[in-house]
């Protein structure tokens, strides 16, 4: 009745043409946020513009990224994943005590990895397999995991990393792209591809936004969610290899609060924290911003904390402001 | 009788706690003491004052993470009052720690309230921000023991009938939730918005209203908590508690306290937290390393919310007439 | 006499629909009014707008001819209007005297609830709604009908001036309907005036004193139910005379596609035995409740059966989930369209491509163009009016949005689809639309099984119709032997009758 306006049989692919979608969303307000910080960053301090420092600064952001894509797609799915930061704890933990057994470096990438996914396992068979919560759920490994790292080192921490290991966090692949800042891309193009090319990511879409319908519609939701607790699981061993690397140590309180940052890094990204909808190119913007503020306060010498402020204000707004916005334009239409 | 004795989560709770304390008790009877008990619970009283807070706000679908992060900055904000002003009364102090909170609590609220955010980025984001504010207020410094008066640290250690004021306040805490969880319209309102939104509306509540009510008294609670918490400790500094914010929420899941909303209990509250009070105090005494602690913790939330579930699960719906039990 | 709460002129619109336009209505004390129209004529949103969950774009509301607003739920309520709902709005957790009484629980002097007093009121509450059984105990733990006179036990707890009654009748059994009447005589008696809102004729013309129809958002008709016949009713309701409306086709009806043998569930259904054929419609006809949606659900995968087999073109199939029966070509068209069948938020195309995606895509990566012309074919057939494919599916009516949910069933090419409640709650021309698909469907040698709870549409477009209630087949008819009464009474059991009826 209401859409009797519209004529049958003709009705177009898409109304607005690329150019104006991508004009609209939500990246490119984060691509301009992007280049306003670039900008400012570097009229503020004129050793920011250089290479190797904006090299230096991918560190701070490229490790919680590689999770963040992963997180991203739980996320979109509906779930949530806290337990990530107690996944490079544990996986860390594993890897460290490998190394006192003599183990070496392709040898500690495995167990690095191997650990991330069984604790991915861990989560997925628990929040598909039982149907728990996921929030729920990952809290408990959260404790679970850093507790068992806890149980293993106590106050104490592992060190001595074969000299080959510290490449991961501290080697260059090319100029000033470290080997990090290169996964980052290669990762962000990976998990761009498979959210927004493939089937499996048409799936997690449809289970984000309807769960039901997608299991009526043929999507196998249990086995789609267990694939993605078991990425994020992955990523967060990969990160603990990155970061272990370039630490040199391991202590049990590795990656602390982590999981917040990830967190925050994919809503900022505009990835909808009730699932159904959000894109890697906003994650990877998200991630981009985060970093060059980190760095940015760093070089004015404003203390991380200070910074965490910042981000906490920039979560919370970047989520009021589209409200505030809307409510302020259907204001102003009546 | 017994299976339906089994099914009240409570009980299941008390029957979980007792026989732990008996296998304690097997190899070391000494942790099975008035005494003893008296000191668990007395070292468990601020997780159950926070828990009772978090509970409301679970119980409304939403959660607070900031608590802990509140607790910090209230607590910081007690002891400078107290380093600046010696002469100021503690009661008075307690009440700016609480009112602090309780407008930290409005703040999550009203985000909550007014811009429907959802309660999780809400909480995430305040928690990162008052953190924060401790620095900028104190550029990181520790306010240490001796820079606090005797009376700002003595009143929770006070003993009052043979017991420290801590204690009371917990009781008097868990008191006052049991009335107004039970006897007041918010209270029931609570449970109203978390277990069916929607028909809370037809019953003339209002949703969002009722959340922030609820984030103002986890706010209060976190308030209160972050006094009792700097003058037990004796020292005040940024990361106070830090992490706490999940052993809250851990004490609530093991109380039984539905993460979906509008089931849980103050008594649930209370035997949770005293669940996780009991390993924590238990641990020393049974020779495990307390790093051991957040493990068992883990573990026990994940056992805790499976058996939970299974509770709640819906019985599937009865068509065949023969299988109708009512 | 002066109504006790007048509606007049009342409008409302949601983006993109108008729900109601210009609709007046007027509730008087000790009179039953019957609120009559199809599903989306715009019955609940009024239901909304007397209780004060909707406000009205324009319009005034009177009670006792004063105008006043009702801008929040409690303020409907303050004014004595109160609701017993289609769906019991109520809380599972808490305790039936709770349900009950939430929102205005008795105090004490110290302002705290008062529960022995709670507990007294609620027990003579529900022994005057002709309940008798125990308020302490936990809502979820009753059943349906139980929960629905709990429901009742809450409207009366409120000094009513007004009582809206939402398809109070869907849930009960033939003696809680016959207490349901006494109640309602008993409330008239008290001189409260009643909004009673039905599909069953039979019961508007039993309890009924007024009418008001309402048909697309307008107001048609209204007056006096004895100066009205049924066939008058029917007609104002639909605009048009009944008969004409299903576009059924003749079809020469082939060979078995589908048997189910010996499909059990251990509470929701047994002894399921049927065969499908090749061009046919099998009507399933039922109460609401009878068990039917579940077993459909339990054919493609969502539950599985305690026992039981289904052959498809022969061949004895295991469908262990929905991916399975799509790919044996089953598929379903769930009833609850927003929650199982659309994904709101999600464009048309992708809607309808979800479950034909393996063919659209290549080696798992999407190929957009097959997307668009798959979704084009099938939308342009079911006559979908968008302003474009990749507009959101939410933005459409309930009846484009059937469409689509039904083109991205037939895009899997099934070889038969099973459609539960197909247009309920959509506008009559995008129901006619959908009727008439489904002959086109059946002529093209598809099978169809239909669940509806419509008598007309059973009639009207089924070949064969089996009767469910209480989980079993309680009747089987050929479309030639068909009757409205016959299907009423193996519906509700109301006498054995000889054929077919399973035990």
């Amino acid at each position: 009745m209401t859409d009797a306006h519209l004529s049958p049989r003709h009705i177009p692919d898409r109304l607005q043409g690329r150019g104006a979608r991508i004009l609209k969303s939500w990246e490119s307000l984060l691509l301009v946020v992007a280049i306003a910080i670039f900008l400012g960053n570097s009229l503020a301090s004129p050793y920011f513009l250089d290479p190797w420092n904006l090299s230096d600064a991918t560190f701070n952001f490229t490790e919680k990224a590689m999770i963040a894509f992963a997180m991203a797609l739980v996320i979109i799915s509906g779930e949530i994943d806290l337990s990530v930061a107690s996944i490079i704890a544990l996986a860390s933990t594993a890897m460290g005590y490998a190394v006192q057994l003599g183990v070496d470096t392709p040898a500690l990438v495995a167990i690095g990895l191997g650990v991330g996914l069984i604790c991915g396992m861990v989560n997925g068979l628990l929040i598909t397999g039982l149907g728990l919560p996921s929030i729920v759920v990952t809290i408990g490994t959260m404790s679970l995991f850093r507790g068992l790292s806890f149980i293993v080192l106590g106050d104490q921490a592992f060190t001595g990393y074969p000299k080959s290991f510290a490449w991961f966090g501290q080697g260059y692949v090319w100029w000033v792209f470290s080997f990090e800042f290169t996964l980052f891309v290669l990762l962000a193009v990976v998990y761009g591809v498979l959210l927004h090319k493939t089937n499996f990511g048409r799936a997690v879409y449809a289970i984000g936004n309807n769960q039901t319908a997608a299991l009526f519609s043929g999507v196998r939701v249990a086995r789609v969610k267990f694939i993605l607790f078991l990425l994020t699981g992955l990523m967060a061993g990969l990160a603990s290899i990155c970061l272990t690397s370039r630490l040199g140590s391991t202590r049990p309180s590795i990656a602390l609060g982590w999981e917040l940052e990830v967190v925050t890094m994919v809503v900022l990204g505009g990835v909808n924290i009730l699932g159904g909808s959000g894109t890697i190119p906003g994650v990877v913007l998200a991630a981009l911003i985060m970093g060059m503020v980190t760095f940015g306060f760093g070089l004015l010498n404003v203390p991380g904390i200070v910074m965490s402020i910042f981000i906490g204000l920039l979560l919370i707004s970047v989520i009021a402001l589209p409200i505030l916005w809307q409510r302020a334009r259907r204001r102003l239409a009546h | 009788m017994m299976a339906k004795l089994l099914k009240n989560r409570e009980i299941l709770l008390v029957v979980a706690i007792v026989a732990l304390v008996a296998l304690i008790a097997l190899r070391f009877p000494a942790f099975v003491t008035p005494a003893s008990f008296a000191r668990v619970y007395n070292d468990t009283s601020i997780l159950i004052i926070l828990a009772l807070g978090q509970m409301a706000v679970i119980l409304t679908r939403c959660i607070d993470l900031s608590m802990a992060a509140n607790l910090a900055l209230s607590g910081m904000v007690a002891a400078m009052l107290n380093t600046a002003f010696p002469g100021l009364p503690i009661p008075l102090v307690i009440l700016v720690a609480m009112a602090l909170g309780g407008l930290l609590g409005m703040v999550n609220g009203t985000l909550v309230w007014k811009l429907d955010i959802p309660p999780i980025v809400v909480t995430l984001g305040t928690l990162t921000i008052y953190r924060g504010l401790i620095f900028l207020l104190t550029d990181g410094k520790w306010i240490n023991a001796h820079e606090m008066s005797d009376a700002f640290k003595g009143l929770p250690r006070l003993e009052i009938a043979g017991m420290p004021v801590l204690s009371w306040l917990s009781l008097l805490m868990i008191a006052l939730m049991f009335l107004v969880m039970g006897r007041t319209p918010l209270g029931r309102a609570f449970y109203a918005v978390g277990g069916n939104p929607h028909a809370a509306v037809y019953t003339g509540i209002d949703v969002g209203r009722t959340r922030f009510f609820a984030y103002c008294l986890s706010g209060t609670l976190a308030g209160l908590s972050g006094y009792l918490w700097v003058s037990r400790y004796a020292v005040a500094y940024v990361d106070i508690a830090a992490g706490f914010e999940l052993d809250i929420i851990a004490a609530c899941v093991i109380g039984g306290i539905s993460i979906a909303g509008g089931i849980g209990s103050v008594a649930g509250a209370v035997l949770g937290a005293l669940f996780l009070g009991v390993i924590k105090n238990a641990l020393p005494v049974i020779n495990i390393s307390p790093f051991a602690q957040m493990a068992i913790s883990g573990t026990v939330i994940i056992i805790a919310v499976a058996v939970n579930a299974r509770a709640e699960k819906r019985k599937g719906r009865v068509i065949l007439r023969k299988a109708e039990a009512v | 006499m002066k109504p006790a709460v007048a509606l007049e002129g009342i409008s409302k619109s949601f983006p993109g629909v108008r729900a109601l336009s210009d609709v007046s209505l007027a509730l008087y004390p000790g009179s039953v009014t019957a609120l009559v129209g199809e599903n989306g004529a715009g019955k609940s949103t009024l239901v909304k707008i007397l209780t004060g969950i909707y406000q009205p774009d324009a319009g005034v509301i009177r009670v006792v001819e004063e105008e006043t607003t009702f801008p929040t739920a409690l303020a409907a309520a303050r004014a004595g209007v109160t609701a017993i709902h289609q769906e019991t709005v109520l809380f599972d957790e808490l305790s039936v005297a709770e349900n009950i009484f939430l929102g205005h629980a008795p105090r004490n002097r110290f302002g705290f609830i008062d529960w022995k007093k709670l507990n007294a009121d609620a027990r003579a509450l529900l022994h005057r709604a002709g309940a008798d059984f125990d308020p302490t105990i936990r809502l979820r733990d009753l059943g349906i009908a139980r929960k629905h006179l709990v429901a009742i036990a809450r409207a009366l707890s409120v000094d009513a001036r007004v009582v809206i009654m939402d398809e109070p009748t869907a849930a009960l059994s033939h003696k809680e309907i016959h207490e349901l009447y006494a109640l309602i005589e008993r409330l008239k008696a008290d001189g409260k005036a009643i909004l009673f809102i039905s599909h069953k004729f039979d019961e508007i013309f039993r309890i009924a004193d007024r009418y008001t129809v309402f048909r697309d958002g307008t107001m048609v008709g209204e007056g006096l139910i004895a100066d009205v016949s049924q066939d008058d009713l029917v007609r104002m309701m639909v605009g048009r005379a009944v008969g004409s409306v299903y576009p059924k086709k003749e079809v020469a009806i082939g060979e078995p596609v589908l048997t189910v043998s010996g499909y059990r569930h251990p509470t929701e259904f047994e002894d399921i035995n049927f065969e499908l054929r090749r061009g046919e419609i099998l009507g399933f006809y039922g109460l609401v409740g009878a068990g039917r949606s579940e077993f459909m659900q339990s054919l493609i995968g969502i539950t599985r059966p305690s026992a039981g087999a289904v052959k498809l073109d022969g061949q004895v199939r295991v469908i262990r989930s929905p991916a399975e029966a799509i790919r044996a070509g089953i598929v379903y068209v769930p009833e609850e369209r927003g929650r199982q069948g659309a994904i709101i938020g999600m464009p048309i195309f992708q809607n309808v491509t979800l479950p034909s995606l393996s063919h659209t895509s290549r080696s798992g990566f999407l190929k957009l163009a097959n997307e668009f012309a798959l979704a084009r074919e099938y939308t342009s057939r079911l006559d979908l009016r968008a302003a474009s494919l990749d507009q959101d599916v939410g933005t459409l009516s309930g009846g484009n949005q059937q469409k689509v949910v039904i083109a991205k069933w037939l895009a899997t090419r099934p070889k038969v689809i099973i459609l539960d409640e197909p247009t309920k709650g959509i506008d009559i021309g995008s129901k006619a639309a959908v009727h008439a698909f489904m002959s086109e469907l059946a002529a093209e040698g598809l099978s169809v099984i239909m669940v509806s709870s419509e008598i007309p549409e059973i009639m009207g477009m089924s070949d064969r119709v089996i009767v469910m209630r209480e989980g079993r087949i309680a009747g089987r008819f050929e479309r030639a032997e068909l009757t409205a009464e016959k299907l009423v009474r193996a519906a509700a059991g109301i006498e054995t009758q000889s054929n077919g009826r399973a035990a």
